[in-house]
């Protein structure tokens, strides 16, 4: 860990080679981490690394490269515990993203355990991939998907999810981090109020992992799913946290290779965790690289990250709310580097093209969250999401660039 | 970087999108229109209502159409709203299918006819937004099929 020593922003982003580059002439202002992460060279490397030295099968081969490619495999998945602060390697399962997380607990977990008329909760505030598969098995099941509801400023209302805590809630499926807000969700707590309940729970932390130390200890959740790509490492791996003991009781969610024991037509006998979990050739190179991704963070450490975030939030609200005629959606307490906004005459996407212009990147639209654009009434935003490699510059930048937007649109 | 498509860059937000985008012609809704047509886009939320009166020979005589959403779109709608008079819905179709393939393909052989519509073009510079400029067009023709199977 490098902590105590000074954050220096100018020398990390020399460790991401694609910010080096032009945008429609202009030098690249990237602020779409909310949708996916630049890499570092590290994890780029490590990627070249494997498919140039230890490409091979895991779990599988008695022959060297095999074993150094198993040992690379597991050695990453050991990473992520300590990075998420696990119990046990075996509760870290390789997936392809959070919503494969999602699905596997909703698949595994949730079909045996909700029946009709029981709840499954979730926010107002959550990503699509945590609505449409309890969406799905509330069809199935019988069961009511209730939707705990935000206030103005895009704050979960605790005391409305405490009376909607009872004797038939089965799950709660919920961020901890919201996407299109930037809320931090008092996520502990929630859990444990579900407990009390008896309920279990799944936190959907796609947005969180970047930004802040997540202790899964601390959080005491059953379930934390998140994606690789959003922790700076590729795409194609994310990672599904469970408590061994659900985890164990739980059935297979895909069959097929590395998940069995053994194999007659007769009877199979399950592998046990996590391979329970990983039917078939996982994403080896992925896995690996999202190890790489992880030693990056920490050596970074959060220490600095959320220090330097948190400034560059605080300086970003300021410079945003500062500007006539453009309106901040989302303005909890407590926010990740989320800054969504709409503007009185500029419809997001044409916000979106005029920065793109300029060489600004953000995103425009409903950020797969259509219920908070319903919730506030607005067809879509412009996000300008931010990562520990954003400098003030990057905000000075967006705030000409809107300048510009104004201009346009005056 | 990308190839970008070989296409005038400047002029997306220029005079004549931008006067379209703040003035809309013909905007006002019929309340005897024969062809009704709406397009939703969840995406940007977006949205183009049209609606044609037809004359005796089964000409368009009379037009309304209004959007919402971003700058492309309400152009899109109003510049189509303007071409429109005095044409059979086939002539429309016609001219419909011209306007996809400029949009798609860039400048045909035959792109005459499509008067202000030219101007849209710029927007293939943005190809995840040429769906916008599209969406009055594809109410239309739509709505038209909808008052085909309706009165035949």
């Amino acid at each position: 860990m490098t902590t105590g020593a000074a954050f220096d922003v100018n020398k990390v982003r020399g460790d991401f080679p694609l910010l080096k580059q032009q945008v429609n002439g202009n030098p690249l202002i990237y602020l779409d981490n909310g949708a996916t992460s630049q890499k570092p060279q590290s994890v780029i490397d490590a990627i070249v690394r494997y498919y140039t030295t230890t490409n091979s099968n895991v779990h599988r081969g008695v022959h060297t490269l095999s074993q150094l490619a198993t040992e690379d495999y597991e050695g990453a998945r050991a990473k992520i515990r300590k990075f998420i602060n696990a119990g046990e390697d075996r509760e870290i399962i390789f997936t392809r993203n959070t919503t494969e997380g999602i699905n596997l607990v909703a698949h595994s977990y949730a079909r045996h355990n909700v029946g009709p008329g029981d709840d499954i909760i979730v926010s107002n505030m959550e990503h699509h991939s945590n609505i449409v598969p309890w969406q799905m098995l509330c069809e199935e099941k019988g069961a009511n998907l209730r939707v705990v509801p935000i206030d103005d400023t895009g704050e979960l209302l605790m005391d409305e999810y405490e009376k909607m805590l009872g004797p038939r809630t089965k799950l709660v499926s919920i961020t901890h981090v919201s996407n299109a807000l930037g809320t931090i969700l008092p996520a502990a707590k929630i859990v444990q109020m579900a407990h009390a309940h008896g309920a279990a729970v799944l936190l959907d932390g796609a947005q969180a992992v970047p930004h802040m130390p997540v202790d899964m200890k601390e959080l005491d959740c059953d379930f934390y799913a998140f994606s690789g790509h959003k922790l700076f490492g590729p795409t194609g791996i994310g990672i599904l946290y469970g408590k061994a003991e659900f985890l164990e009781a739980m059935p297979p969610f895909m069959g097929g290779g590395d998940m069995i024991k053994s194999v007659t037509f007769e009877k199979t006998i399950y592998n046990d965790l996590p391979y329970k979990f990983e039917a078939g050739t996982p994403d080896i190179a992925g896995a690996i690289a999202l190890g790489a991704a992880v030693d990056y963070v920490s050596n970074l450490g959060f220490d600095q990250i959320t220090a330097h975030e948190e400034e560059l939030l605080r300086y970003g609200t300021e410079a945003l709310s500062s500007i006539a005629g453009v309106k901040l959606i989302g303005t909890a307490a407590h926010k990740a580097g989320i800054l969504s906004f709409v503007m009185d005459k500029a419809h997001p996407h044409d916000i979106g093209t005029i920065l793109d212009e300029q060489g600004i990147a953000i995103r425009t639209g409903h950020h797969c969250a259509q219920p908070v654009m319903q919730r506030f009434q607005i067809p879509a935003t412009a996000r300008a999401s931010l990562a520990f490699y954003n400098t003030k510059e990057d905000i000075d930048a967006l705030v000409k660039g809107i300048d510009r937007v104004l201009e346009v649109f005056s | 970087m990308p190839q970008q498509p070989d296409v005038p860059l400047d002029g997306l937000y220029g005079d004549l999108i931008m006067a379209h985008y703040r003035s809309p012609h013909n905007n006002t809704p019929l309340d005897d229109a024969d062809v009704e047509a709406e397009e939703f886009n969840p995406f940007c939320g977006d949205r183009a209502t049209l609606q044609l009166k037809l004359d005796a020979h089964g000409k368009v005589c009379g037009v309304s159409a209004r959007s919402e959403g971003c700058s492309i779109i309400r152009a899109a709608t109003s510049i189509l709203s303007d071409l429109l008079n005095d044409k059979s819905l086939s002539e429309v179709e016609e001219m419909g299918q011209k306007f996809r393939t400029l949009m798609q393909s860039g400048l045909g052989e035959e792109a005459d006819g499509l008067g202000d519509l030219l101007a849209l073009q710029v927007v293939r510079r943005y190809p995840v937004r040429i769906k916008c400029a599209l969406l009055p067009m594809v109410a239309l023709e739509e709505g038209i099929k909808a008052y085909r199977a309706k009165t035949h």
